[in-house]
């Protein structure tokens, strides 16, 4: 019982049941890390680089613990400061990591497409850890597992994603991971930061939030990624956070208890207010929390495709 | 394929484990039985049934415990394992305890145990009980202390246990 990938690449490529196995395998290993030693010795051989072109606190210390946590032998690479600057290409780069004999590369690069790039010269399984705005796979598998913990099975349920759809990864990773579960899927925000013909995936569209909130059961908002909008889309922050912030009084206003999610890091004031990210409703921490345990398993599972292959 | 244990056999057998244990651990205040996820687990339900029948004993400390994270053969080529789950509710700091699996074959499975094991806590001592052992075919220095049959084998033949609960019989055999 394996994975049928060889890479996480994207969650595009997944069958149910791979997500359904990587679900299973991170329940045990959220046990492992509730226990006093949160360790096991399972990847004892196996040494990975995690090599990151862009910023990142939270994953980058995820899939960091979550390799330790695996015993695993765990290098770092960051582009600043590297030969990166220097003019080296990602092949080369990567390469001489991989001489280094390093079984299993995590990637984030701000380019789409590049671990798909690099999967086709390199031997070694690669994880992307997000790539520009294309995909973001171990942030939506930790997100469903989280609604997972809270709704049951997703079949069926109603998960809004608010915000920034053009330029986040995690929606469309959500998009592919939640519909392959069963869920339904909407997309809501200022129609300039959702993209045309987003309706073909088979997601709901909706430009006003109260609306999307009425709809679902699971709202999961967005940071509105500023470094990424090389022209204003929006007139002020001020006027985004009027019209499509999340606050107190528009939850308390609706009959219903939904369950706020956000991947992290939040622009408070903007996207979402304080006094919901920090609610009983907001498992933004849980979402952090079981990010440890998916990525364990996400490793854990392709490490035995390794030999299989040679 | 060869019958080692029918369903009246086996019973007498798992009858004869539960009172060895009894004879060692008298009501079982000190001991905890730990069986070993997946197989392990269907021997040690009916261990533990029937050793909780005999002693009256109102409670004894029984968990189940999954190895997958501590095998030695990942990288060995095989398909890999998704894990089961692992429920130890109580301590084993400084309690007896006794490792339960159905079949030993190499020792290696008892070995990832008892590095899993350790990772809950220092017992005072581990037992093992074991269904059958295959002799002569141990890869590791360990042997068992309570033992159903026993059994000369080959390392191309298997030996399989099916269980009431899962296999609808009660049987032991080998197959070649």
């Amino acid at each position: 019982m394996s994975l049928s990938v060889k890479h996480l690449l994207g969650i595009k490529e997944l069958k149910t049941e791979d997500i359904q196995t990587i679900f299973r395998t991170a329940d045990n290993f959220k046990q492992v890390l509730q226990r006093p030693i949160k360790k096991v010795p399972t990847l004892r051989d196996t040494t990975v680089a995690n090599v990151f072109f862009e910023n990142s606190t939270r994953t980058r210390i995820s899939f960091e613990l979550a390799e330790k946590r695996l015993s695993a032998d765990v290098v770092n690479f960051s582009a600043s400061g590297s030969s990166v600057s220097k003019g080296e290409t990602l092949i080369d780069t990567v390469n001489n990591i991989l001489a280094m004999k390093v079984d299993m590369v995590v990637m984030r690069h701000s380019a789409s497409g590049a671990p798909w790039f690099l999967a086709e010269h390199i031997d070694a399984s690669i994880i992307n850890a997000g790539d520009g705005i294309n995909e973001h796979p171990t942030q939506a598998l930790l997100d469903a597992f989280s609604m997972r913990e809270r709704l049951g099975d997703l079949k069926g349920k109603r998960i809004a994603i608010i915000g920034d759809i053009m330029h986040s990864r995690v929606a469309l990773s959500n998009i592919f991971c939640l519909q392959k579960l069963g869920a339904e899927v909407m997309v809501a925000g200022p129609p300039t930061l959702i993209p045309k013909y987003i309706q073909d995936l088979g997601v709901k569209v909706e430009y006003d939030v109260k609306k999307a909130l009425q709809w679902c059961q699971v709202a999961n908002v967005l940071r509105i990624q500023l470094e990424r909008q090389n022209k204003p889309l929006f007139s002020t922050l001020r006027e985004y956070a009027l019209f499509y912030g999340i606050n107190r009084q528009m939850l308390d206003d609706m009959k219903k208890d939904i369950v706020i999610m956000h991947p992290g890091p939040i622009n408070r004031g903007v996207e979402i207010n304080s006094d919901v990210a920090d609610s009983k409703q907001s498992i933004i921490l849980d979402q952090v929390e079981n990010g440890v345990a998916i990525r364990m398993a996400v490793i854990y599972l392709l490490s035995g495709k390794r030999d299989l292959e040679e | 394929m060869k019958t080692l244990l029918d369903h009246n056999q086996l019973n007498i057998t798992l009858q004869r484990l539960a009172h060895q244990l009894i004879e060692n651990h008298l009501n079982f205040s000190d001991t905890a039985i730990i069986g070993i996820q997946p197989r392990g687990v269907l021997l040690s339900d009916r261990i533990a049934a029937l050793v909780q029948k005999i002693t009256k004993q109102k409670h004894i400390d029984y968990g189940r415990l999954d190895i997958t994270f501590y095998r030695d053969d990942i990288h060995q080529g095989n398909e890999i394992h998704v894990p089961r789950k692992t429920d130890i509710e109580f301590s084993i700091e400084g309690r007896n305890v006794i490792l339960i699996d159905d079949v030993l074959h190499t020792g290696r499975t008892i070995r990832s145990a008892m590095d899993a094991l350790i990772d809950f806590g220092r017992p005072k001592s581990v037992e093992l009980l074991v269904l059958v052992d295959r002799r002569f075919s141990r890869e590791l220095p360990i042997q068992p202390d309570y033992i159903g049959h026993t059994v000369d084998t080959i390392m191309t033949q298997k030996v399989k246990v099916y269980w009431a609960e899962e296999d609808k019989k009660d049987e032991v055999v080998l197959i070649d």
